[in-house]
């Protein structure tokens, strides 16, 4: 049982709350239409899946209802640190 | 019977309120504060069970958690039946009753021990393996009768009599185990204004302080527990929780405490209480003070009832005021074991011998030894043990300097109890559920916890520290610390002073060398609950198996309730000798969650019977359940399913519900489909954005059908979407789609297109909702709406109105899932039943129908209309269904699903296809799930074509209709199809369009 | 009555003609209140509730808020009171209004005739439902219901928070020291209110 901080809520709250919804900074395609297929099947279809830092996208699903991100070891379930869509993970976690 | 073995003075056990109880049929007393086991043993009950695999007798060898045999049944009737429950952790209550888990038909007399005695030397480890893995088909026969032969006790077939529940706890400072250690942290963190729990096994706090014989600050050590014991007790910050244990260490210190609050006062819990409790907490900091299980010496026949280990007595004899027996040899690596002759020599009994495995330990506990008078025999250990159902003797054998050989032969002594102390193994099993691997400790020979992730301290034995003065220390520290890291710092909390006997190093002693070669000596056990041997464990190393959890696996060591609490550390040591290795190259076994069993009542929780699940209502259901409603699950919504009158089959009902929406006017709530409010200026846009289909002209007031697809093409949901204003729509979604829908929606717009002003809002409760469908729903709604011009060319299809219903606010759609003349009527739903009760009164005269889901099946099914979630699965795009006319090819923005729906694979020719289907028997319902085959005669496995998807008998057509995929099927209209049957019978279809009824839509435009 | 709106369609939602209306609360079929001694519990008259989506760092909106409710948008996990209204905090973008239900539509129309930004209210008066759980041992049955910390110093008066609530979800906010509330929606209210009444049983002896 993680224990999540929501930095829209500002404070830590129990796993139950959270849905996680798999891996982060999935970015839609500009003009789908033309892109290759290659890339296509990237954003489509090809995870990561590392064993280790993790960059997740989760949702508050219980709480305030916002999509954010989260920094997780996937061997050790430690939570470096979450942070908003639109942000970018701190360099030293991901270095 | 009289308490034999019962002491005359001493014990915290209440003389004055003596206890009836029955184990294995026979009627025993015990006292008040007493545990199954201590009673047991004051009743010179020496056997308590069988062995799993030989049908051994065994007798009670442990006093804690790490007993191994004495796992009895506890119940005294069908519904209070619990299994595996250890006699050395139930309180003996008046009337309890408790059965042995195996002996058949006693323990005593036991008929299987003809069986075991027998065929055990032909059950070697692995023995089920080799001999039951073949055929694997057979595999459910033997383990049945093994199983009962074995005898693992077994569940209630009652549902229980008591409840369960759950609680979740937040604390600053978790302490586990309110042992010195423990009571220390927990005074020093409670002190420090912390928010303090402190969870114990035990009926009562104090730990090994219960049965101690030192002084702390001048007083009896038990005075010292009851004095922290209440300060904490009085402490509004600390939740003190006896007959607590902490059964799991999860992720980010989250761990669950199974509080027994009430199995140690009768049979059944008392009225209004939970009989267990699982307490869920997020602790900020944890201090393990779980303590150590003292190991036994590996020796003959070292399961022979009255053999315990050392500790154990002491135990017995100070706190419960029993001494099992009456003529000791104690036989000891340490100067623990030393206690055991002392506390039995002052209970005035005969100490026979008291055997020291080192050479020549010269300290203070010999030279108290020596001034007893007690005979103190060095540099031997006990070996081998005369006796069957009791000890009748023991042998000593002299040993080699590392204790590696025996150097001469048997000497017997005669005796009934033997002790053996091998040294304490730390309760490191919580800091393991971390990941924490143990560190080993030569001079403790001990694992201790390794370093954990979690914000975790240890203190006391767990840390392998075993003197009471370091325990003590070492929790008033460690509680400091943790409350100091939550931020409660400044408390003053002095270290007790205690005065005690200075240690001289024990020496490593696991398995005690047999003059014979372990093969042919007498049964050496190391895990008693799995008849795990020495020998056994020898067996599978020279089998190959080289990792100590393969050595697990194969020989079951450490398995099952017992998790090797007693045993794991002497096997990996006899693992690692045979290997030519040491302990910490060997390694240890992971410990996992539970510590000790947890009932299933206790994982439930109030999680049962009405309140297992959520159901969901809505503001009609009063009258559906008056009406004889039948209800189907639709997600955790309870849906009317159909209205069955009196005598009425469900078919009839059906049929009577189909016809008279279809003749007349039928009712449908359809509060539960999903509703989100959609407003801003960017509304639309982002509409046309999640629907494959085009939004940019939907004018205020009218509404339209959208389908919505996944990034992959393939459709997920549907509805009905009207503009309500130009920026502002109202969606709807399928009923178990909606907070799919809802959450898909807000994901879009915060991560894809933020910049897109618009905002959702569920209202899918807000609105209760009614389908009034049939030719005569306009007459009907006629005669409640005034202000709202009905007429078919002032409110046509697809529109909807604001108005008022009997004096309501409302909104009118109108929409049809019928293919009928049919509008939704949309009211707050605090005046839902009001308004579908004023529908009857009027409806009467039209005989106005109420229908339920599978009649909305039918008529929907004779139309052709999919259902989301029944009729596609993931795997089908809008083209797929058919419904190409949904799909927005001229959009300018790529909507989600358009270049997924252009994959090769999504557009190669002969993918399954959305058709009607029509057996030619036209009774025939073909069966949904079943598969279609062009030829039925070819032989296994047979290529199908694909699959039916829906499937009904409509009344309105006289024969039954069916939806499916076929492979090609658009443009195999007219062809045949074979769906061979489970039954064997063969159902001949023909393909043809989804649309059986009203093709031009005539009914719905009037 | 039966014009549609421009841009966003509003309704006055109460029953306007013919005998006055008892509106049902979601919990109406059962006894509405229980418990003794150290707990009390009970379901609220139907209340107005007006979900408010928008931008607070928009100060034309705050401003707007402000005026129409007499209460400012309240900060993170917390709500504020004026009279009869009270404003939640939901979310960044998202508050909950209650007020009394004849209310709902006039202000409605008062925050929308003052600010014309990018903003969304709807209401949901009968979407929702308000169980008032006070005394003693209320935090008890919220230990048992909720993985949210109750304690004083975590949950103290004024805040509010969405949580999980048995295998649902709720809002609960504290009004007082021994006095909180817990905000089901409708079609999930029945659960809730069974499950505190089983929660709350062993406290009423």
């Amino acid at each position: 049982m993680f224990h999540i901080y929501c930095p829209h809520c500002e404070e830590y709250r129990e796993e139950e709350e959270f849905h996680p919804k798999g891996e982060a900074h999935l970015a839609r395609p500009e003009d789908p239409d033309n892109c290759t297929d290659e890339e296509w099947g990237d954003y489509l279809f090809f995870r990561k899946n590392p064993r280790g830092v993790h960059h997740e996208l989760w949702v508050h699903a219980a709480g305030c209802r916002k999509f954010f991100n989260v920094t997780r070891d996937t061997q050790s379930y430690r939570i470096y640190e979450t942070y908003k869509i639109g942000e970018q993970p701190s360099k030293a976690i991901t270095a | 019977m009289t308490q034999i073995n019962r002491l005359q003075a001493g014990g915290r056990i209440d003389r004055s309120k003596p206890l009836t109880f029955r184990f294995d049929g026979k009627s025993y007393q015990g006292y008040q504060g007493d545990t199954l086991a201590s009673a047991l043993l004051a009743n010179g009950v020496d056997v308590v069970g069988r062995s799993f695999k030989y049908s051994r007798p065994r007798g009670i060898m442990a006093a804690g958690a790490d007993e191994p045999n004495a796992v009895l049944q506890l119940g005294a009737t069908e519904a209070t039946q619990i299994p595996n429950v250890r006699a050395t952790q139930q309180a003996v209550y008046d009337g309890l009753e408790a059965q042995p888990t195996n002996g058949w038909p006693s323990v005593n007399l036991d008929a299987m021990g003809f069986v075991g005695r027998w065929f055990g030397r032909f059950m070697p480890p692995g023995f089920y393996y080799k001999t039951f893995m073949y055929p694997q088909s057979l595999w459910m026969f033997y383990e049945k009768h093994i199983r009962r032969a074995a005898g693992l006790g077994r569940s209630p077939r009652a549902p229980d009599a008591d409840q369960y529940d759950h609680i979740n706890q937040h604390a600053d400072v978790l302490v586990v185990g309110g042992g010195p250690a423990g009571l220390g942290a927990a005074l020093a963190a409670a002190r420090a204004g912390a928010r303090v729990m402190l969870a114990d096994e035990q009926e009562e706090p104090g730990g090994s302080l219960l049965d101690s014989a030192a002084q702390i600050d001048g007083e009896a050590a038990s005075v010292w527990v009851t004095r922290v014991v209440n300060e904490l007790a009085d402490r509004e910050n600390v939740l003190l929780l006896p007959r607590s244990t902490v059964n799991g260490y999860h992720d980010h210190n989250f761990l669950t405490i199974h509080e027994r609050r009430a199995d140690h006062l009768g049979d059944r819990a008392p009225e209004g209480m939970t009989r267990q409790r699982l307490h869920r907490v997020r602790a900020r900091w944890v201090v393990l003070a779980t303590g150590a299980h003292e190991r036994p010496l590996v020796y003959g026949n070292n399961d022979v009832p009255g053999c315990f280990v050392a500790a154990a007595l002491s135990t017995y004899l100070r706190r419960y005021a029993v001494a099992p027996g009456r003529s000791l040899v104690v036989s000891t690596a340490n100067d623990y074991g030393y206690r055991a002759a002392f506390d039995w020599q002052d209970a005035g009994h005969e100490v026979v011998a008291l055997v020291d495995s080192r050479a020549n330990p010269q300290g203070a506990w010999q030279e108290e030894a020596r001034e007893r008078g007690l005979r103190l025999i060095t540099g031997a250990a006990v070996s081998d043990v005369r006796g069957s159902k009791r000890v009748k003797a023991a042998a000593i054998v002299p040993l080699n300097e590392d204790g590696t050989q025996a150097t001469g032969s048997l000497q017997w002594l005669t005796c009934d109890t033997v002790a053996t102390s091998g040294g304490w193994s730390p309760a490191v099993h919580l800091s393991c559920h971390t990941g924490a691997r143990p560190q080993w400790r030569d001079d403790i020979i001990g694992f201790v916890p390794g370093e954990s992730r979690e914000q975790m301290l240890t203190a006391g034995a767990v840390a392998g520290s075993y003197s009471l003065a370091d325990c003590l220390k070492e929790g008033v520290s460690a509680g400091l610390k943790a409350a100091t890291e939550a931020g409660f710092s400044g408390a003053d909390v002095p270290v007790p002073t205690v005065s005690e006997l200075a240690e001289t190093p024990p020496m490593a002693l696991f398995a005690v060398p047999h003059p014979k070669p372990n093969s042919r000596a007498p049964k050496q056990f190391v895990d008693y609950q799995n008849d795990v041997t020495a020998a056994g464990i020898e067996l599978a190393t020279r089998e190959g198996f080289e990792s100590i959890e393969h050595v697990k696996r194969y020989t079951a060591m450490g398995f099952g309730t017992d998790q090797g609490k007693l045993g794991n550390i002497n096997g990996m040591a006899i693992a690692a000798r045979s290997l030519g290795q040491t302990i910490p190259e060997t390694g240890t076994t992971v410990f996992r969650p539970n510590y000790t069993p947890v009932t299933f009542g206790a994982i439930a929780g109030r999680h049962c019977r009405e309140l297992f699940e959520p159901k969901r209502y809505t503001a009609m259901q009063p009258w559906h359940e008056q009406h004889g409603a039948e209800f189907e699950n639709v997600g955790q919504w309870k849906r009317p399913w159909y209205y069955p009158k009196p005598g009425e089959s469900m078919q009839e009902a059906l049929n009577r519900e189909c016809l008279a929406t279809r003749e007349s006017v039928g009712i449908l709530d359809a509060s539960t489909l999903g509703k989100i409010d959609i407003q801003g200026k960017d509304a639309r846009e982002f509409i046309g954005r999640v629907y494959s289909n085009a939004w940019a002209k939907l004018a205020p007031g009218k509404c339209r059908y959208g389908l919505m697809c996944g990034e992959d093409g393939m459709v997920f949901d549907d509805g009905v979407t009207s503009c309500l204003g130009a920026n502002h729509f109202l969606m709807t979604t399928t009923t178990g789609g909606a907070a799919h829908v809802l959450e898909w929606l807000e994901l879009y717009h915060q991560t894809e297109w933020p910049e897109l002003e618009v905002y959702f809002n569920s209202v899918t409760d807000h609105w209760a909702t009614m389908g009034v469908a049939g030719p005569n729903s306009r007459k009907l709604l006629a005669e409640l709406i005034e202000d709202i011009d009905l007429d078919g060319e002032a409110f046509r299809f697809m529109d909807w109105r604001q108005g008022t219903i009997c004096g309501v606010p409302c909104r009118v759609f109108r929409i049809s899932f019928t293919g009928e003349l049919q509008y939704e009527i949309n009211v707050p739903a605090h005046y839902g039943l009001y308004i579908w009760e004023r529908l009857f009164e009027h409806g009467e005269k039209y005989n106005l129908t109420p229908y339920g889901t599978e009649t909305m099946h039918i008529l929907r099914a004779e139309k052709g209309f999919i259902i989301a979630g029944q009729d596609t699965d993931g795997s089908v795009h809008p083209y797929d269904l058919g419904m190409g006319w949904a799909v927005g090819e001229n959009k300018p923005f790529s909507f989600i699903g358009r270049r997924g729906m252009k994959r090769e694979d999504c557009v190669r020719p002969n993918r399954k296809q959305f058709v009607g289907l029509k057996t030619k028997d036209p009774n025939i319902v073909l069966p949904e799930g079943a598969h279609a085959v062009a030829d039925p005669s070819q032989p296994k496995p047979m290529a199908m074509l694909g699959h039916v998807t829906s499937s009904y008998y409509s009344a309105f057509l006289g024969r039954s209709i069916a939806l499916g995929f076929i492979k090609g099927g658009h443009e195999r209209m007219g062809d045949t199809v074979y769906y061979p049957l489970e039954d064997g019978r063969v159902v001949e279809a023909e393909i043809c369009s989804t649309i059986f009824l009203d093709p031009k839509g005539e009914r719905q435009n009037v | 009555m039966s014009e549609v709106p421009d841009s966003v369609a509003v309704i006055d939602q109460i029953p306007q003609q013919g005998e006055p209306l008892t509106p049902r609360t979601p919990l109406h079929h059962t006894a509405r209140a229980g418990g003794a001694g150290q707990l009390h519990y009970r379901e609220h008259d139907l209340t107005g509730l007006l979900v408010l989506r928008g931008n607070a760092a928009d100060k034309a909106f705050a401003e707007a808020v402000k005026a129409t409710f007499g209460c400012p948008l309240a900060k993170t996990l917390s709500f504020v009171m004026a009279q009869e209204v009270s404003l939640l905090w939901l979310s960044p973008d998202e508050w909950w209004v209650l007020c009394p239900p004849d209310q709902a539509y006039a202000l409605e129309v008062q925050l929308r005739e003052r600010y014309s930004g990018h903003f969304a209210l709807a209401n949901n008066t009968g979407g929702m439902t308000r169980i008032q759980l006070s005394g003693p041992q209320a935090v008890q049955v919220l230990k048992k219901s909720i993985p949210y910390d109750v304690h004083d110093a975590h949950f103290p008066v004024g805040k509010v928070v969405a949580t999980v609530f048995g295998k649902t979800q709720a809002v609960v906010r504290r009004l007082g020291q021994n006095d909180w509330e817990i905000l089901a929606r409708r079609s999930f209210a029945d659960y809730i209110w069974r499950w505190v009444e089983d929660a709350a049983s062993e406290y009423q002896r």
